[in-house]
């Protein structure tokens, strides 16, 4: 399977099997206009399987979000064709906007303008909770 | 601006001065009638809760401050869409306090961010119910003379149950605090309060479905009813409601000294047969809810001003 090389663009690596597609969701890619790359179970020495998306342009990600789905993942910054800068995101201590709290009984679920905030509870076990209701956030 | 959310936000020491002042407003009743003069609390209660919005407006009243407020949503604006934010800012330019039940979980964290006076979460949904904690607290303090070294059971539905989980996270910061945990399978505590609450901070507990087993070794045994409310299934609610029934009989082991607390209002977990016994102290704890939000109130109302 061959994919393009990127000039100038985003290479995410490293993302768990089966979260890519997750991640890909979560960061809206479906509304870029550029070629966008996802390629689910690549061999990999670290983890036997990855998922791997190429962004055939330099764009602003949410760096909490990817950080959020899981540090482990590698950002690879391309420039002119080279690696420009490769970097981790830890899991943020507060994230807003690209998940929603789950609880039926969260005021969050009849007042549609407040934003869905989360705080990190316990960064070992990566749990997040609504700043409102305090449910685990599920996703 | 200081709020009362969730018994967390209070702190040991400001839990043991509350307790401290309600004891002193029973000693003193009338050096502290005219304490809240010219004060208003709004109560606001976008769920009915009779028992809760009197005790806060008996409490107001007997500290000489005045009440606005309404008692169901369909009498307020969020009949009309109108969002907690809104309603908030609006009630907070008429009040010096806000007393605030909700049917939707995290709504008063949502007020809180907004108002310019100290809001009072009176319950939301099946989440926080601050004051009734502080109510069990007043009257374990009363009963006990203490709030460490006892041993506490929880029995009925532990799972849904609000002011289970918030007696448990405010007494689980007193030393030698053994829980007692008595419940059908179906209704034992959520995982995240034993996890992050009991196994968290080495708190000693046990689990079990024997009721009259568990009995003789509490000093308090605080029942609960099994809330229809709270489930989305009725006939989960049906099988599991009558779980625990406490008699006369089922006290014949326990300890003369024992404390029988409830939240209120019960349905038929507790006997009628019960309430004439010395050890039945769930009357005595509804007049503690008001002598605590007074102190609640005198508390918010001074840092507001300070």
């Amino acid at each position: 399977m061959i994919i393009g090389k990127i000039e100038d663009g985003l290479v995410l690596d490293h993302i768990k099997a089966g979260q890519g597609m997750k991640l890909y969701e979560i960061l809206g890619l479906d509304k870029l206009d550029c070629q966008v790359a996802l390629i689910k179970n690549a061999d990999s020495r670290k983890y036997g399987r990855k998922d791997i998306i190429k962004i055939d342009k330099l764009i602003d990600v949410d760096l909490d979000a990817i950080g959020f789905i899981d540090p482990n993942i590698t950002i690879n910054i391309i420039r002119d064709g080279k690696l420009a800068k490769r970097t981790h995101i830890d899991k943020p201590e507060k994230i807003e906007g690209f998940v929603k709290c789950k609880n039926p009984r969260c005021i969050t679920t009849v007042e549609q303008e407040l934003p869905h905030r989360f705080v990190l509870t316990d960064r070992e076990k990566g749990v997040y909770r609504c700043v409102y209701c305090e449910s685990k956030l599920e996703y | 601006m200081r709020h009362l959310i969730d018994i967390m936000n209070l702190s040991v020491n400001e839990i043991d001065e509350m307790i401290a002042v309600a004891k002193d407003i029973i000693a003193n009743p009338g050096e502290y009638s005219e304490k809240c003069k010219g004060k208003k609390l709004a109560t606001l209660f976008f769920e009915p809760s009779t028992r809760t919005r009197l005790s806060f407006e008996a409490a107001m009243y007997e500290l000489g401050g005045n009440v606005i407020g309404f008692s169901e949503a369909q009498s307020s604006s969020a009949a009309k869409g109108e969002s907690v934010a809104d309603t908030i800012k609006t009630v907070g330019a008429y009040a010096d306090i806000i007393a605030m039940r909700h049917p939707k979980e995290g709504a008063p964290v949502v007020a809180s961010y907004k108002s310019d006076v100290p809001v009072i979460n009176a319950g939301d949904g099946g989440h926080n119910h601050p004051t009734q904690t502080l109510t069990d607290l007043l009257t374990i303090s009363r009963e006990k003379n203490r709030l460490d070294n006892m041993t506490v059971g929880l029995c009925g539905d532990l799972k849904f149950g609000r002011t289970v989980h918030s007696l448990i996270t405010a007494m689980s910061r007193f030393e030698k605090v053994k829980f007692v945990l008595i419940s059908p399978d179906e209704l034992r505590i959520p995982e995240y309060l034993k996890q992050e609450v009991l196994v968290k901070n080495n708190i000693e507990y046990v689990e079990t479905t024997d009721l009259e087993a568990a009995m003789p070794e509490l000093d308090i045994l605080y029942m609960t009813r099994v809330q229809r409310e709270r489930f989305f299934n009725e006939q989960d609610y049906m099988r599991l409601k009558d779980s625990y029934i406490l008699t006369p009989e089922k006290l014949e082991n326990a300890k003369t000294d024992l404390s029988i607390l409830h939240p209120l209002p019960r349905v038929n977990e507790i006997s009628v047969a019960v309430d004439d016994d010395p050890r039945a102290r769930y009357f005595q704890q509804v007049k503690n809810g008001k002598y605590i939000r007074m102190a609640l109130i005198l508390k918010l109302l001074a840092e507001s001003q300070a």
